[in-house]
């Protein structure tokens, strides 16, 4: 339509999520001029800001803190121009009439032409019983931000992959001992960590073992596992229980809006089109094959330039 | 924010006249750096309430007496007792949120 028709308040791109992905992509069109803003429902940074070390992640060969490269990545997009505002969650997100997108808001109704979505990915929860009442009195997602509680304790770890056995490792730096319950006989996590961990006389292996049930008072005090194989129930003694099974995409907003796998994650072309036009996606909410800071930035640039050169033929 | 000790825990929480926020935090935890500048906001905000910091590194026994076993815990007090418990990081609106009345 014609530009004196649109609204005063249209942006160029509304980005969801400011996790690595987000923010990149926020650099990169902010610096493109374009109008940007930056919605995120809890606080930049995403998942990385609840790492202790990243140690991949290249140009940082002696490793930084989660937080520390989060905090740099939101700088350098405020510093572009990028408006980061912080909301409860999106509400609604459709197409509008002119081509253009709503993205809402308890804050409102944010209006743009094109739409960059990293909305990101939380932590799976088993839901076997004790889970949810024992949050914060022993359960956990977060070793980096509760390790240092359970100096001289027994923690389980429940997983296999790499979250599993990195922040496993790194409880091992207070707790006395850690439980690795793991429904297979085998770890998944890369080669090195997985070296460490073999290494660390702090772990006991539980294999081929689940969980089914926190039990304690005021605290945790064990968790209950069944072997899948033998179908024996064992009581580890613990005092805390952290949760690496996996990750859910926080796509539910988008569900019947833009095509997601069966799994919930966005489907896009190769250069990162999801099923509506204008529409991109990014970062480990996209179905891609590696969830990585990496990858995730590295999509955000793309997303980016793609909105950017849609924008342009627009005009 | 004032940092408050294992010493003065007692003296300047629990026997408070009036309602105290704690923020339970430590330097190596990501959430707790996040979360710390919107205390700091909002203890402008209220100024009916006292809002402190109290480091779990220096002091464990108080994290413990309290059963903090996740930072960032916020632990509400009112003559002594722990009125609330908000555990993890989030953003002031949402803060303000789940802290209702208590900061009025």
């Amino acid at each position: 339509m014609p530009a004196e028709d649109q609204p005063d308040d249209l942006l160029d791109v509304i980005i969801v999520g400011a996790g690595p992905a987000g923010l990149t992509a926020g650099i990169y069109a902010a610096r493109g001029r374009l109008k940007t803003v930056i919605l995120e429902r809890n606080m930049a940074g995403g998942q990385i800001a609840l790492t202790e070390l990243v140690e991949n992640f290249p140009g940082f060969p002696e490793g930084i803190s989660g937080f520390d490269l989060s905090e740099k990545m939101k700088q350098q997009a405020l510093q572009f121009g990028a408006d980061l505002r912080e909301i409860t969650g999106v509400a609604s997100f459709a197409p509008r009439p002119d081509g253009g997108y709503a993205v809402a808001t308890d804050q409102g109704e944010v209006l743009a032409r094109s739409v960059i979505l990293a909305p990101g990915v939380e932590a799976k929860r088993s839901g076997i019983p004790g889970e949810a009442e024992f949050i914060g009195r022993g359960v956990s997602w977060c070793a980096t931000c509760d390790g240092a509680l359970y100096k001289g304790r027994t923690v389980a770890v429940v997983g296999g992959g790499d979250s599993a056995v990195e922040e496993g490792l790194f409880l091992t730096k207070f707790a006395d001992k850690v439980y690795l319950v793991h429904r297979r006989d085998e770890l998944r996590a890369a080669e090195i960590a997985q070296e460490r961990c073999f290494a660390n006389p702090k772990f006991e292996y539980v294999w081929d073992s689940v969980p089914r049930q926190i039990v304690g008072g005021d605290l945790v005090e064990a968790l209950e596992v069944q072997n899948v194989k033998t179908k024996e129930l064992r009581r580890l003694p613990v005092n805390g229980v952290f949760f690496y099974i996996g990750q859910l995409p926080n796509t539910g907003f988008l569900k019947g809006i833009v095509e997601l796998d069966d799994e919930g994650y966005i489907v896009t072309d190769a250069l990162l089109h999801t099923s509506l036009p204008g529409v991109f996606a990014c970062g480990d909410a996209h179905a891609n094959p590696l969830k990585q800071i990496a990858m995730a930035v590295g999509e955000g640039a793309l997303a980016a330039v793609q909105a950017e050169r849609y924008l342009d033929e627009l005009d | 924010m004032e940092a408050v000790s294992q010493d003065d825990f007692e003296a300047k929480v629990l026997k408070a006249s009036g309602k105290v926020l704690v923020d339970f935090w430590a330097e190596w935890c990501g959430p707790c750096r996040m979360i710390g500048p919107v205390l700091e906001q909002m203890a402008d905000d209220y100024p009916a309430v006292l809002f402190v910091k109290l480091n779990v590194d220096d002091a464990p026994a108080v994290a413990q007496q309290f059963s903090v076993m996740n930072i960032p815990t916020i632990l509400a007090f009112e003559g002594g007792e722990v009125k609330q418990r908000i555990v993890g990081a989030m953003p002031k609106a949402k803060l303000a949120e789940e802290l209702g009345p208590f900061l009025d």
